[in-house]
């Protein structure tokens, strides 16, 4: 009788637990499903090159693209020389010390931090305290300290993995950390760190949060770093929201979707090639 | 000897920019600080965190209902959240047939992966109208906000606790089944409680993202300042009241949006040192 019991048991847990796993797929089928099937067939060619007309009712979300390449591309320029550099450090130029452990707990916190949270900061500190308005360049560096965490953590993830004998090598020959460093533990570090900062850009893309308190929502093309924007997901959220067009909103939620599934597949091919190469 | 005096630079410019990518963390606290405490000190703390009014044309910036508001709508999301990302991260690495594991992880992926405002949108097109027409209420609601939460956990629970039942020692699985256990019985009675700290770390993670999100929680919350009375009310919470008014707020009102943040931080602090504590623990 117990015996009966415990398998009883066994299957009803597995049944649930199946039922877990296949309720989590469906979900994000049909949250993909819902948004592509009335999105898609608004993706023409035009409505990716025209600019926005009559407060996004109307023509397309070209100034919306740009302004989401600049702002992801000013976060990417400053979070990868310090989050890298910050690995490095972490990784090769200290041992478990007073100082190392400080680094971690406050990147560790960082990462934790809402984005609400960096938008105040980046409004204030950025927008307000620096006087660089709302601008590409404010959203740019409060994106950057968002993704910085991440960048930090798979930096630190690949350079783990490279070998030690690579460095032994290195010193052997005659080499100083440094050359170590550049010549054989980074360029072997370099897929890891790559698929990093690709995961970062789709977390930039999404961002609304922070990027629409520090890079305004202005749909007017920008014409310098220190010009307004409104990102894909700031116009998206603005359409939906205000109710301003659903058809527009269904569109550019689309866009949106297929830029994270293609930088989640360059990212997972990335990675795949790298842990192939290592096996 | 120029070599050496190179190298020593090249070591302190590393302690630099590492030094300089956790004082962030610090401006961060300055800034959000500097600009909320003002009002706190102003009004009183207890009249800020227990003040039920929150009428800032008035001058009333009482925050009690966002808390209550983020509190509901935390525990909801943990409710749906906690047992199905258990599930999942029992199903990925117990159970895992090998086909159903290359369509479950890259779900996963994607859940992390799709932004915020989609989901909010997505709760607004397809689950408000459902909890209006089936179970009454506005819709808008804590209930709607709670399962969409839920789901926007699961990579963060799901995750961490797959690590953390990864780790344990194969010795804890083949001795629980060699004693005659059954593969239920291993995972729950033993294999769990073994990754414990790890799953509570992934749960803490878990509720400082749902108590961070924003967007999608404006899009479904209905956003009434009011106590939340059922799981069918409207609700603000705490990063949805900065989110909605920071666009027009000057003066005291802003200074009130900021001190939010400030409760928001302190909050979000404590959570992290904890799952940062518990982590380390299991890491030793």
């Amino acid at each position: 009788m117990l015996y009966r019991t415990r398998y009883l048991t066994q299957i009803i847990a597995r049944v649930l637990i199946w039922m877990a796993a296949l309720s989590t797929i469906a979900v994000m089928i049909l949250i993909l499903f819902q948004i592509l099937k009335e999105g898609l067939p608004i993706l023409h060619l035009r409505f990716f090159l025209d600019s926005p007309r009559s407060m996004g009712r109307e023509g397309g979300i070209f100034s919306s693209i740009v302004g989401t390449i600049a702002l992801t591309l000013v976060a990417i320029l400053f979070a990868t020389p310090l989050g890298v550099g910050t690995a490095v450090f972490l990784k090769e130029y200290t041992r478990e010390s007073r100082v190392s452990r400080t680094i971690r707990f406050g990147t560790d916190c960082l990462a934790g931090i809402p984005s609400i949270i960096f938008g105040l900061f980046g409004f204030v500190f950025f927008v307000i305290y620096l006087n660089m308005g709302w601008s590409i360049l404010s959203g740019g560096l409060t994106l950057a300290a968002m993704i910085l965490p991440t960048v930090i953590s798979t930096t630190e993830e690949a350079i783990k993995g490279v070998p030690y004998s690579y460095r032994e090598v290195s010193y052997s020959l005659g080499g100083t950390k440094w050359q170590t460093v550049t010549r054989a533990v980074l360029p072997n570090a370099l897929p890891g760190i790559f698929t990093g900062i690709i995961l970062s850009v789709g977390r930039s893309i999404g961002e609304t949060a922070a990027v629409i308190l520090t890079a305004g929502s202005s749909l007017v093309m920008p014409t310098s770093l220190f010009s307004p924007i409104r990102t894909m997901a700031v116009h998206f959220y603005i359409l939906a929201r205000e109710g301003i067009s659903m058809e527009m909103a269904y569109g550019t939620g689309a866009a949106l979707i297929l830029l994270v599934l293609a930088i989640n597949l360059i990212a997972n091919w990335l990675l795949n090639r790298y842990i192939r190469r290592r096996a | 000897m120029i070599l050496e005096i190179r190298e020593k630079i090249i070591e302190k410019i590393f302690l630099l920019i590492a030094l300089s990518s956790i004082s962030i963390l610090a401006l961060i606290a300055i800034f959000i600080f500097g600009e909320g405490l003002p009002l706190i000190w102003k009004i009183g703390l207890k009249a800020f965190i227990l003040g039920e009014r929150w009428v800032p044309s008035k001058g009333s910036f009482g925050i009690l209902p966002m808390i209550v508001g983020s509190f509901w709508v935390t525990s909801g999301a943990l409710l749906l959240g906690i047992p199905l990302g258990l599930a999942c991260a029992i199903f990925l690495c117990e159970w895992t047939p090998p086909l159903a594991g290359v369509f479950l992880r890259p779900a996963i992926q994607l859940l992390a992966a799709i932004p915020s405002v989609i989901y909010g949108f997505w709760g607004l097109i397809v689950l408000v109208p459902l909890i209006r027409n089936y179970l009454g209420g506005p819709g808008l609601s804590i209930l709607s906000g709670s399962l969409i939460l839920g789901f926007m956990i699961l990579p963060t629970i799901i995750s961490i606790s797959e690590d953390s039942l990864k780790a344990l020692p194969p010795s804890y699985k083949a001795g629980a089944l060699a004693l005659g256990a059954t593969h239920w019985q291993t995972i729950w009675r033993v294999l769990i409680p073994a990754a414990r700290s790890g799953i509570v770390a992934s749960v803490i993670l878990g509720m400082g993202r749902a108590i961070g999100e924003t967007m999608a929680m404006i899009m479904i919350l209905g956003n009434a300042v009011k106590m939340p009375t059922s799981f069918l009310d409207s609700a603000r919470t705490l990063t949805t009241n900065i989110g909605i008014e920071m666009g027009y707020a000057s003066g005291d009102h802003r200074e009130a949006l900021f001190a939010t943040g400030i409760v928001l931080f302190f909050i979000i602090m404590i959570l992290n040192s904890l799952a940062i504590f518990l982590s380390r623990r299991r890491g030793s």
